[in-house]
């Protein structure tokens, strides 16, 4: 794996963070390792006729909701997707918040995937974008608590893709 | 995220995963996943450059819809800039500035406490969420 992509290889923050452990004597951060294939499920329809649920781990909530908090957050907050990004917060220990909390869209985009539907890229965007917290330590809790929450309400949807994105 | 995409497809939905972190996406070997070369923060782009971004998506799910192979992880081709310099300085959560480099070299922590109390990004978000409940 990490075969040089397009003449640049790409930062291994694997190894990185290993190093960084590493010099400030601190155990091995524990990654997951899922070798085997992956579940999968292929596309219905085409992406112009399908209606996509936008997923963020980047700490996204609105105004208004409560924010996530720092430890082991697994909750999600349901967003508007018709509301702007100004009216989304960003919040998570693990990235610096300054650029996204400039322009939410670099980590939770709602106004680039509306501007995509107008275009015809997209057939729809579900009414409700999901926010979460990664960097979840506790792979059970993971596994448990936040994955089956996402998947019970994006299968509760009519869409067609999840678009994930994390940090 | 992989472990989502990967729970979301076993139930029937398909998934595309954005990243800009390519060996610990590799390593959770999510369904389909689409690959930019950006510092971490910005999986979407830049700030404030709706053309990037919407470039990116549209990038993204073009080779999703070409993917038939699970575990894909398909380039989408953007770049945070022409010779990527910015990778000297990428730390496990960002990019730390030249004059944060010289000073601490690899040994500072740049992560945030984790504390179990909700960190808001303005106060008036708190009063706000306090207010409703």
């Amino acid at each position: 794996m990490g075969a040089p992509l397009d003449g640049s290889t790409p930062v291994d923050y694997i190894a990185l963070t290993r190093d960084r452990y590493d010099a400030l004597g601190y155990p091995p951060y524990q990654w997951v390792a899922l070798p085997e294939p992956p579940p999968w499920t292929p596309l219905s329809r085409p992406l112009t006729e399908s209606t996509v649920a936008l997923i963020g781990s980047g700490g996204a909530y609105r105004e208004g909701q409560t924010a996530f908090h720092w430890k082991d957050d697994t909750g999600v907050r349901r967003i508007p997707s018709a509301d702007p990004a100004t009216d989304i917060r960003v919040t998570h220990f693990a990235y610096d918040l300054e650029p996204a909390r400039e322009d939410p869209n670099i980590v939770f985009p709602v106004d680039r995937l509306r501007e995509l539907v107008d275009e015809g890229v997209l057939g729809g965007l579900a009414s409700t974008a999901l926010g979460c917290m990664g960097g979840i330590y506790s792979v059970r809790r993971a596994t448990e608590e936040l994955a089956p929450a996402i998947v019970a309400e994006v299968t509760a949807m009519d869409v067609d893709l999840a678009l994930l994105v994390p940090v | 995220m992989g472990l989502v995409a990967r729970a979301l497809e076993a139930a029937g939905m398909p998934t595309l995963c954005l990243t800009s972190a390519y060996s610990i996406t590799a390593s959770v070997n999510p369904p389909r996943a689409a690959f930019s070369d950006l510092p971490l923060g910005h999986t979407v782009g830049r700030p404030h450059e709706p053309e990037f971004q919407r470039d990116l998506l549209r990038r993204a799910f073009r080779a999703a819809e070409a993917m038939d192979e699970p575990g894909t992880i398909a380039p989408t081709g953007v770049a945070w800039d022409v010779n990527g310099s910015w990778k000297r300085r990428a730390t496990p959560t960002g990019v730390e500035t030249e004059a944060a480099e010289s000073e601490s070299g690899a040994r500072s922590d740049t992560r945030n406490e984790r504390v179990d109390i909700p960190q808001y990004q303005y106060e008036s978000d708190r009063l706000a969420a306090e207010s409703d409940t």
